[in-house]
Protein backbone atom coordinates (compact mmCIF):
# COMPACT_ATOMS: atom_id res chain seq x y z
CA UNK A 1 0.00 0.00 0.00
CA UNK A 2 2.93 1.92 0.95
CA UNK A 3 4.91 1.32 -2.03
CA UNK A 4 4.26 3.56 -4.46
CA UNK A 5 4.81 6.63 -2.39
CA UNK A 6 7.95 4.81 -1.15
CA UNK A 7 9.56 4.56 -4.58
CA UNK A 8 8.32 9.01 -5.34
CA UNK A 9 9.97 9.19 -2.26
CA UNK A 10 13.40 7.56 -3.11
CA UNK A 11 13.30 9.07 -6.60
CA UNK A 12 13.06 12.30 -5.04
CA UNK A 13 16.03 11.60 -2.69
CA UNK A 14 18.48 10.67 -5.69
CA UNK A 15 17.03 14.43 -7.57
CA UNK A 16 18.07 15.64 -4.05
CA UNK A 17 21.32 14.46 -3.44
CA UNK A 18 21.90 15.31 -7.12
CA UNK A 19 21.11 18.67 -6.65
CA UNK A 20 22.83 19.29 -3.33
CA UNK A 21 26.37 18.11 -5.43
CA UNK A 22 25.14 20.23 -7.68
CA UNK A 23 24.84 23.54 -5.16
CA UNK A 24 28.27 22.63 -3.88
CA UNK A 25 30.30 21.75 -7.36
CA UNK A 26 28.75 25.34 -8.58
CA UNK A 27 30.18 26.90 -5.30
CA UNK A 28 26.54 28.36 -4.51
CA UNK A 29 26.89 31.84 -2.42
CA UNK A 30 24.15 31.27 -0.09
CA UNK A 31 25.89 27.81 0.98
CA UNK A 32 29.25 28.78 0.80
CA UNK A 33 28.18 32.15 2.78
CA UNK A 34 26.87 30.00 5.08
CA UNK A 35 29.96 27.37 5.68
CA UNK A 36 32.34 30.42 6.08
CA UNK A 37 29.99 32.12 8.88
CA UNK A 38 30.05 28.29 10.70
CA UNK A 39 33.62 28.49 10.40
CA UNK A 40 34.08 31.34 12.05
CA UNK A 41 32.25 30.90 14.91
CA UNK A 42 33.13 27.74 15.58
CA UNK A 43 36.96 28.66 15.39
CA UNK A 44 36.55 31.62 17.37
CA UNK A 45 34.65 29.43 20.21
CA UNK A 46 37.23 26.95 20.19
CA UNK A 47 39.97 29.41 20.33
CA UNK A 48 38.27 31.31 22.95
CA UNK A 49 37.08 28.29 24.76
CA UNK A 50 40.56 26.96 25.00
CA UNK A 51 42.11 30.59 26.09
CA UNK A 52 40.25 30.08 29.27
CA UNK A 53 40.02 26.53 29.36
CA UNK A 54 43.76 24.75 28.93
CA UNK A 55 45.05 26.74 31.63
CA UNK A 56 42.38 26.14 33.87
CA UNK A 57 42.45 22.46 33.63
CA UNK A 58 46.15 22.50 33.69
CA UNK A 59 46.11 24.52 36.82
CA UNK A 60 42.90 21.44 38.36
CA UNK A 61 45.67 18.65 37.33
CA UNK A 62 48.40 20.36 39.63
CA UNK A 63 46.53 22.24 42.18
CA UNK A 64 45.20 20.23 46.07
CA UNK A 65 42.53 22.19 47.79
CA UNK A 66 39.21 21.36 49.52
CA UNK A 67 36.53 20.93 47.18
CA UNK A 68 38.86 19.91 43.97
CA UNK A 69 37.15 16.37 44.03
CA UNK A 70 33.62 18.14 43.49
CA UNK A 71 34.86 20.92 41.08
CA UNK A 72 36.14 17.85 38.99
CA UNK A 73 32.86 16.20 38.78
CA UNK A 74 30.94 18.83 38.02
CA UNK A 75 33.23 20.00 35.18
CA UNK A 76 32.86 16.57 34.24
CA UNK A 77 29.36 16.75 34.43
CA UNK A 78 29.41 19.77 32.43
CA UNK A 79 30.93 18.03 29.04
CA UNK A 80 27.34 17.02 28.49
CA UNK A 81 25.74 20.21 29.20
CA UNK A 82 22.39 20.86 27.07
CA UNK A 83 22.95 23.13 24.31
CA UNK A 84 19.66 25.12 25.10
CA UNK A 85 20.51 25.55 28.42
CA UNK A 86 23.48 27.15 27.62
CA UNK A 87 21.66 29.06 24.86
CA UNK A 88 18.83 30.53 27.10
CA UNK A 89 21.48 31.47 29.80
CA UNK A 90 23.52 33.05 27.35
CA UNK A 91 20.04 34.82 25.78
CA UNK A 92 19.16 35.80 29.55
CA UNK A 93 22.73 37.01 30.22
CA UNK A 94 23.21 39.45 26.50
CA UNK A 95 19.16 40.42 26.90
CA UNK A 96 18.37 44.17 27.20
CA UNK A 97 17.83 43.68 30.48
CA UNK A 98 20.15 41.20 30.82
CA UNK A 99 23.91 42.07 33.36
CA UNK A 100 25.31 41.70 29.81
CA UNK A 101 22.99 43.38 27.64
CA UNK A 102 24.71 46.64 27.36
CA UNK A 103 27.05 44.85 24.91
CA UNK A 104 24.17 44.53 22.57
CA UNK A 105 25.39 41.43 20.63
CA UNK A 106 22.27 39.27 21.10
CA UNK A 107 21.83 38.05 17.71
CA UNK A 108 24.75 38.44 16.41
CA UNK A 109 27.98 36.05 15.23
CA UNK A 110 29.85 37.40 18.57
CA UNK A 111 27.33 35.41 20.37
CA UNK A 112 27.04 32.20 18.81
CA UNK A 113 30.98 32.08 19.63
CA UNK A 114 30.55 33.13 22.98
CA UNK A 115 27.55 30.69 23.59
CA UNK A 116 29.51 28.22 21.79
CA UNK A 117 32.57 29.07 23.87
CA UNK A 118 30.24 28.54 26.82
CA UNK A 119 29.66 24.94 26.07
CA UNK A 120 32.94 23.85 24.95
CA UNK A 121 34.77 25.33 27.50
CA UNK A 122 33.98 22.42 30.02
CA UNK A 123 35.22 19.96 27.09
CA UNK A 124 38.32 21.41 26.50
CA UNK A 125 39.25 21.97 30.09
CA UNK A 126 38.51 18.37 31.58
CA UNK A 127 40.09 16.82 29.14
CA UNK A 128 43.26 19.15 29.53
CA UNK A 129 43.28 18.36 33.55
CA UNK A 130 43.24 14.39 32.94
CA UNK A 131 45.73 14.74 29.89
CA UNK A 132 47.90 17.29 32.26
CA UNK A 133 47.47 15.01 35.52
CA UNK A 134 48.31 11.73 33.32
CA UNK A 135 51.93 13.82 32.32
CA UNK A 136 51.97 15.37 35.35
CA UNK A 137 52.28 12.22 37.21
CA UNK A 138 55.63 11.34 34.79
CA UNK A 139 57.34 14.47 35.04
CA UNK A 140 56.22 15.33 39.14
CA UNK A 141 59.93 13.95 40.50
CA UNK A 142 61.85 15.75 37.36
CA UNK A 143 60.47 19.08 37.49
CA UNK A 144 60.42 18.44 41.25
CA UNK A 145 64.45 18.03 41.68
CA UNK A 146 64.79 21.22 39.25
CA UNK A 147 62.87 23.30 41.38
CA UNK A 148 60.82 24.77 38.37
CA UNK A 149 58.57 27.18 39.95
CA UNK A 150 54.69 26.26 39.35
CA UNK A 151 53.88 28.59 36.48
CA UNK A 152 56.34 27.38 34.40
CA UNK A 153 55.36 23.65 35.63
CA UNK A 154 52.00 24.55 34.09
CA UNK A 155 53.56 25.98 30.45
CA UNK A 156 56.24 23.05 30.38
CA UNK A 157 53.70 20.22 31.27
CA UNK A 158 50.54 21.88 28.03
CA UNK A 159 53.67 21.98 25.71
CA UNK A 160 54.72 18.83 26.49
CA UNK A 161 51.24 17.55 26.30
CA UNK A 162 50.36 19.03 22.72
CA UNK A 163 49.88 16.59 20.55
CA UNK A 164 47.26 15.25 22.99
CA UNK A 165 45.37 18.92 23.78
CA UNK A 166 45.27 18.75 19.94
CA UNK A 167 42.78 16.22 20.71
CA UNK A 168 40.98 17.94 23.09
CA UNK A 169 40.01 21.10 21.21
CA UNK A 170 39.17 18.87 18.24
CA UNK A 171 36.38 17.45 20.71
CA UNK A 172 35.57 21.02 21.19
CA UNK A 173 35.66 21.96 18.08
CA UNK A 174 33.57 19.22 16.90
CA UNK A 175 30.46 19.87 19.37
CA UNK A 176 30.49 24.02 18.44
CA UNK A 177 30.39 23.29 14.74
CA UNK A 178 27.87 20.29 15.35
CA UNK A 179 25.48 21.57 17.89
CA UNK A 180 22.42 23.79 16.88
CA UNK A 181 20.47 24.53 19.90
CA UNK A 182 22.36 27.35 21.27
CA UNK A 183 23.13 29.21 18.30
CA UNK A 184 19.68 29.05 16.88
CA UNK A 185 18.52 31.01 20.56
CA UNK A 186 21.46 33.15 20.58
CA UNK A 187 21.59 34.20 16.83
CA UNK A 188 18.11 33.62 15.54
CA UNK A 189 18.87 32.24 12.18
CA UNK A 190 18.87 35.08 10.42
CA UNK A 191 19.33 34.70 6.58
CA UNK A 192 23.01 36.05 5.84
CA UNK A 193 23.85 36.99 9.01
CA UNK A 194 23.99 34.41 11.53
CA UNK A 195 22.83 31.33 9.86
CA UNK A 196 24.80 28.73 10.43
CA UNK A 197 25.41 25.35 8.72
CA UNK A 198 23.46 23.64 11.71
CA UNK A 199 20.38 25.95 11.91
CA UNK A 200 20.22 26.41 8.21
CA UNK A 201 20.10 22.42 7.58
CA UNK A 202 17.29 22.28 10.55
CA UNK A 203 15.33 25.15 8.49
CA UNK A 204 15.70 23.97 5.09
CA UNK A 205 14.51 20.23 5.82
CA UNK A 206 11.42 21.53 7.97
CA UNK A 207 11.02 24.04 4.85
CA UNK A 208 11.40 21.38 2.50
CA UNK A 209 14.34 22.08 0.52
CA UNK A 210 16.34 19.29 0.87
CA UNK A 211 19.48 20.05 -1.85
CA UNK A 212 20.61 22.89 0.45
CA UNK A 213 20.12 20.79 3.15
CA UNK A 214 21.87 17.90 2.27
CA UNK A 215 24.67 19.85 0.48
CA UNK A 216 25.18 21.75 4.06
CA UNK A 217 24.96 18.28 5.50
CA UNK A 218 27.87 16.98 3.31
CA UNK A 219 29.92 20.24 3.57
CA UNK A 220 30.05 19.69 7.38
CA UNK A 221 30.59 15.94 7.66
CA UNK A 222 33.56 16.96 5.30
CA UNK A 223 35.19 19.73 6.92
CA UNK A 224 34.69 17.77 10.44
CA UNK A 225 36.91 14.98 8.51
CA UNK A 226 39.17 17.42 6.98
CA UNK A 227 40.12 19.52 10.72
CA UNK A 228 40.62 15.90 12.06
CA UNK A 229 42.87 14.42 9.40
CA UNK A 230 44.89 18.04 9.55
CA UNK A 231 45.14 17.92 13.50
CA UNK A 232 46.12 13.88 12.83
CA UNK A 233 48.95 14.81 10.50
CA UNK A 234 49.90 17.43 12.64
CA UNK A 235 49.91 15.36 15.58
CA UNK A 236 52.19 12.44 13.76
CA UNK A 237 54.25 15.37 12.26
CA UNK A 238 54.93 16.63 16.14
CA UNK A 239 55.61 13.37 17.69
CA UNK A 240 57.86 12.26 15.13
CA UNK A 241 59.83 15.81 15.26
CA UNK A 242 59.81 15.91 18.74
CA UNK A 243 59.85 12.57 20.14
CA UNK B 1 83.43 43.53 51.52
CA UNK B 2 81.26 44.17 54.17
CA UNK B 3 77.52 42.95 53.39
CA UNK B 4 78.27 40.47 50.60
CA UNK B 5 77.94 36.82 51.36
CA UNK B 6 79.38 33.82 49.73
CA UNK B 7 76.39 31.79 48.23
CA UNK B 8 75.46 29.30 51.00
CA UNK B 9 76.38 25.48 51.20
CA UNK B 10 73.84 22.73 51.27
CA UNK B 11 76.55 20.87 52.92
CA UNK B 12 77.15 18.98 55.25
CA UNK B 13 73.81 17.40 54.38
CA UNK B 14 72.99 15.94 58.27
CA UNK B 15 70.52 13.11 58.79
CA UNK B 16 69.24 12.90 62.87
CA UNK B 17 67.81 9.89 63.57
CA UNK B 18 65.42 9.75 60.28
CA UNK B 19 62.81 7.76 59.99
CA UNK B 20 61.07 7.30 56.56
CA UNK B 21 57.13 5.30 57.32
CA UNK B 22 54.67 4.51 54.68
CA UNK B 23 51.43 3.01 55.63
CA UNK B 24 53.26 1.31 58.67
CA UNK B 25 55.83 -0.29 56.57
CA UNK B 26 59.08 1.20 58.00
CA UNK B 27 61.42 2.54 55.01
CA UNK B 28 63.84 4.61 56.67
CA UNK B 29 64.85 3.63 60.45
CA UNK B 30 66.58 5.92 62.53
CA UNK B 31 69.23 6.47 60.24
CA UNK B 32 71.62 9.11 61.03
CA UNK B 33 74.56 9.61 58.81
CA UNK B 34 76.65 13.17 57.46
CA UNK B 35 77.48 14.06 53.84
CA UNK B 36 79.88 15.87 53.75
CA UNK B 37 82.22 17.58 51.41
CA UNK B 38 85.08 15.37 49.27
CA UNK B 39 85.14 11.98 47.56
CA UNK B 40 81.78 10.44 46.39
CA UNK B 41 79.60 8.64 48.56
CA UNK B 42 78.05 5.13 47.33
CA UNK B 43 75.22 4.24 48.73
CA UNK B 44 75.25 0.02 48.65
CA UNK B 45 72.43 -2.54 49.08
CA UNK B 46 70.21 -4.35 47.65
CA UNK B 47 66.73 -3.42 46.21
CA UNK B 48 64.67 -2.26 49.19
CA UNK B 49 67.56 -1.09 51.30
CA UNK B 50 66.34 2.19 51.60
CA UNK B 51 68.43 4.09 49.06
CA UNK B 52 66.47 6.13 46.95
CA UNK B 53 64.21 6.93 49.89
CA UNK B 54 67.63 8.57 51.53
CA UNK B 55 68.15 10.36 48.02
CA UNK B 56 64.69 11.67 48.19
CA UNK B 57 65.13 13.24 51.69
CA UNK B 58 68.43 14.63 50.98
CA UNK B 59 67.04 16.17 47.42
CA UNK B 60 63.79 17.31 49.53
CA UNK B 61 61.85 15.65 47.45
CA UNK B 62 60.52 13.59 50.21
CA UNK B 63 60.14 14.41 54.43
CA UNK B 64 60.68 12.24 57.16
CA UNK B 65 58.31 11.00 59.43
CA UNK B 66 60.47 11.41 61.99
CA UNK B 67 64.13 13.03 63.55
CA UNK B 68 65.61 15.52 60.67
CA UNK B 69 67.22 16.52 58.12
CA UNK B 70 69.78 19.60 57.68
CA UNK B 71 71.68 21.08 55.05
CA UNK B 72 74.44 22.83 55.67
CA UNK B 73 73.43 23.29 59.01
CA UNK B 74 69.66 25.01 58.54
CA UNK B 75 67.18 22.87 58.52
CA UNK B 76 65.73 23.97 55.13
CA UNK B 77 66.85 24.53 51.49
CA UNK B 78 65.90 25.97 48.62
CA UNK B 79 67.87 23.40 46.86
CA UNK B 80 68.91 25.14 43.97
CA UNK B 81 72.02 23.61 44.47
CA UNK B 82 70.82 20.15 44.25
CA UNK B 83 70.71 17.70 41.35
CA UNK B 84 69.13 14.77 40.64
CA UNK B 85 69.21 12.02 38.45
CA UNK B 86 67.05 9.66 38.65
CA UNK B 87 67.30 5.88 37.50
CA UNK B 88 65.16 6.47 34.39
CA UNK B 89 65.04 10.46 33.98
CA UNK B 90 62.06 11.84 31.94
CA UNK B 91 63.07 13.52 28.74
CA UNK B 92 60.76 16.60 28.04
CA UNK B 93 59.00 16.02 24.69
CA UNK B 94 61.86 18.35 22.75
CA UNK B 95 65.34 18.44 21.27
CA UNK B 96 68.46 17.11 23.23
CA UNK B 97 69.92 20.64 23.13
CA UNK B 98 66.01 22.12 24.09
CA UNK B 99 65.98 19.82 27.30
CA UNK B 100 69.75 20.96 28.33
CA UNK B 101 68.81 24.35 27.86
CA UNK B 102 65.14 24.00 30.08
CA UNK B 103 67.87 23.87 32.91
CA UNK B 104 69.29 27.23 32.00
CA UNK B 105 66.21 29.51 31.94
CA UNK B 106 67.60 31.77 33.85
CA UNK B 107 70.30 32.92 31.51
CA UNK B 108 70.42 35.13 28.42
CA UNK B 109 69.62 33.85 25.16
CA UNK B 110 73.37 34.02 23.77
CA UNK B 111 75.15 32.82 27.37
CA UNK B 112 72.29 30.14 27.66
CA UNK B 113 73.38 28.33 23.91
CA UNK B 114 77.01 28.70 24.66
CA UNK B 115 76.49 26.80 27.78
CA UNK B 116 74.44 23.93 26.50
CA UNK B 117 76.81 23.30 23.66
CA UNK B 118 79.48 23.12 26.14
CA UNK B 119 77.31 20.66 28.18
CA UNK B 120 76.44 18.78 25.31
CA UNK B 121 80.01 18.43 24.62
CA UNK B 122 81.42 17.51 28.11
CA UNK B 123 78.73 14.36 27.84
CA UNK B 124 79.61 13.43 24.20
CA UNK B 125 76.23 14.24 22.91
CA UNK B 126 77.06 17.54 20.62
CA UNK B 127 76.20 15.49 17.43
CA UNK B 128 72.73 14.60 18.10
CA UNK B 129 72.13 18.03 19.78
CA UNK B 130 69.24 18.62 17.35
CA UNK B 131 67.99 14.83 17.69
CA UNK B 132 64.06 14.74 19.65
CA UNK B 133 65.23 13.32 23.13
CA UNK B 134 63.25 10.99 23.44
CA UNK B 135 64.32 9.37 20.04
CA UNK B 136 67.78 9.14 22.06
CA UNK B 137 69.42 5.63 23.50
CA UNK B 138 68.83 4.88 26.85
CA UNK B 139 72.56 5.49 27.72
CA UNK B 140 72.51 9.07 25.63
CA UNK B 141 68.88 9.70 27.86
CA UNK B 142 71.06 9.26 30.55
CA UNK B 143 73.82 11.89 29.77
CA UNK B 144 71.72 13.90 28.70
CA UNK B 145 69.81 14.05 31.57
CA UNK B 146 73.20 14.22 33.34
CA UNK B 147 73.81 17.50 31.22
CA UNK B 148 70.50 18.60 32.28
CA UNK B 149 71.22 18.17 35.72
CA UNK B 150 74.65 19.74 35.25
CA UNK B 151 72.96 22.83 33.83
CA UNK B 152 72.28 23.79 37.30
CA UNK B 153 75.67 23.79 37.94
CA UNK B 154 74.92 21.86 41.59
CA UNK B 155 77.04 21.68 44.78
CA UNK B 156 75.68 17.99 45.33
CA UNK B 157 74.60 15.54 42.44
CA UNK B 158 72.36 12.74 43.34
CA UNK B 159 72.55 9.37 41.27
CA UNK B 160 69.52 7.27 41.75
CA UNK B 161 70.99 3.50 40.19
CA UNK B 162 71.83 5.67 37.03
CA UNK B 163 73.24 2.93 35.07
CA UNK B 164 70.87 0.31 36.31
CA UNK B 165 69.20 -0.48 32.75
CA UNK B 166 72.60 0.04 30.74
CA UNK B 167 75.32 -2.26 29.14
CA UNK B 168 78.61 -1.70 29.16
CA UNK B 169 79.29 1.09 27.21
CA UNK B 170 76.93 3.31 28.31
CA UNK B 171 77.82 2.44 31.37
CA UNK B 172 80.74 3.14 31.06
CA UNK B 173 80.33 6.97 29.42
CA UNK B 174 78.05 7.52 32.16
CA UNK B 175 80.47 6.90 34.79
CA UNK B 176 83.47 8.81 32.37
CA UNK B 177 81.61 11.84 33.09
CA UNK B 178 80.44 11.28 36.63
CA UNK B 179 84.32 10.43 37.95
CA UNK B 180 85.13 13.83 36.04
CA UNK B 181 82.05 15.96 37.27
CA UNK B 182 83.45 14.85 41.24
CA UNK B 183 86.97 15.79 39.87
CA UNK B 184 85.31 19.42 39.42
CA UNK B 185 84.30 19.58 42.99
CA UNK B 186 80.58 18.69 42.46
CA UNK B 187 79.77 16.43 45.49
CA UNK B 188 78.58 13.08 44.13
CA UNK B 189 76.42 10.66 46.24
CA UNK B 190 75.08 7.72 44.10
CA UNK B 191 73.26 4.51 44.81
CA UNK B 192 74.03 1.52 43.50
CA UNK B 193 73.98 -1.97 44.22
CA UNK B 194 76.59 -2.78 41.65
CA UNK B 195 79.73 -3.81 43.45
CA UNK B 196 82.30 -3.19 40.48
CA UNK B 197 80.41 0.68 39.94
CA UNK B 198 81.16 1.01 43.57
CA UNK B 199 84.59 0.08 43.77
CA UNK B 200 85.24 2.05 40.85
CA UNK B 201 84.02 5.33 41.51
CA UNK B 202 83.51 5.12 45.32
CA UNK B 203 85.21 7.23 48.10
CA UNK B 204 83.25 6.63 50.67
CA UNK B 205 80.69 3.65 50.79
CA UNK B 206 77.21 3.71 53.07
CA UNK B 207 76.19 0.33 52.98
CA UNK B 208 72.18 0.09 54.02
CA UNK B 209 70.41 -2.87 54.16
CA UNK B 210 66.18 -3.29 55.60
CA UNK B 211 66.17 0.25 55.72
CA UNK B 212 69.09 1.45 58.02
CA UNK B 213 72.19 2.10 57.02
CA UNK B 214 74.77 -0.96 58.38
CA UNK B 215 77.97 0.76 57.83
CA UNK B 216 79.71 3.66 56.80
CA UNK B 217 83.49 3.69 55.80
CA UNK B 218 85.96 5.25 53.48
CA UNK B 219 85.66 2.60 50.10
CA UNK B 220 89.20 0.94 51.20
CA UNK B 221 88.52 -0.06 54.27
CA UNK B 222 85.09 -1.48 53.93
CA UNK B 223 86.37 -3.94 50.67
CA UNK B 224 88.92 -4.74 52.84
CA UNK B 225 87.60 -5.34 55.96
CA UNK B 226 83.76 -4.86 56.32
CA UNK B 227 82.80 -4.90 59.82
CA UNK B 228 79.18 -6.52 59.30
CA UNK B 229 78.14 -9.95 58.25
CA UNK B 230 75.74 -8.68 56.26
CA UNK B 231 78.48 -6.32 54.54
CA UNK B 232 80.73 -9.46 53.76
CA UNK B 233 78.00 -11.73 52.72
CA UNK B 234 77.06 -8.57 50.04
CA UNK B 235 80.23 -8.72 48.97
CA UNK B 236 80.86 -12.11 48.79
CA UNK B 237 77.80 -12.30 46.24
CA UNK B 238 75.45 -14.19 48.64
CA UNK B 239 72.12 -13.25 48.44
CA UNK B 240 71.36 -10.81 51.45
CA UNK B 241 67.43 -10.49 51.89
Amino acid sequence: MFEPALKSCQKTHVYDSASAFGLLLSGDPVLYGIVRLSLAVSLSATIIAAIVALPLGAALALTRFPGRAAIIVVLNASMGLPPVVVGLVVYLLLSRSGPLGFLGILFTPQAMALAQALLVSPIIAALTRQTVEDVWSEYRDELTAMRVRPMRRVTTLIWDARFSLITALLAGFGRAAAEVGTVIIVGGNIEGFTRVMTTAIALETSKGDLPLALGLGVVLIALIIVINALAWSVRRFGELRAG
Amino acid sequence: MKGMRAPASDLPIVFEDTSVRARDIAVLQRVSLVLGPGAPTVLLGPNGAGKTTLIRLAAKLAAPTAGRVTWGGKPDTDGNRIAVLFQRPVMLRRSAAANVAFGLSQRAAHDRRRRTTELLTQVGLAHVAERPARRLSGGEQQRLALARALAREPEVLFLDEPTASLDPAATKAVEDVVRAVASSGVKIVMATQNLGQARRLAGEIVFMLHGGVHEHAPAAQFFDAPQTSEAEAFLRGDLVV
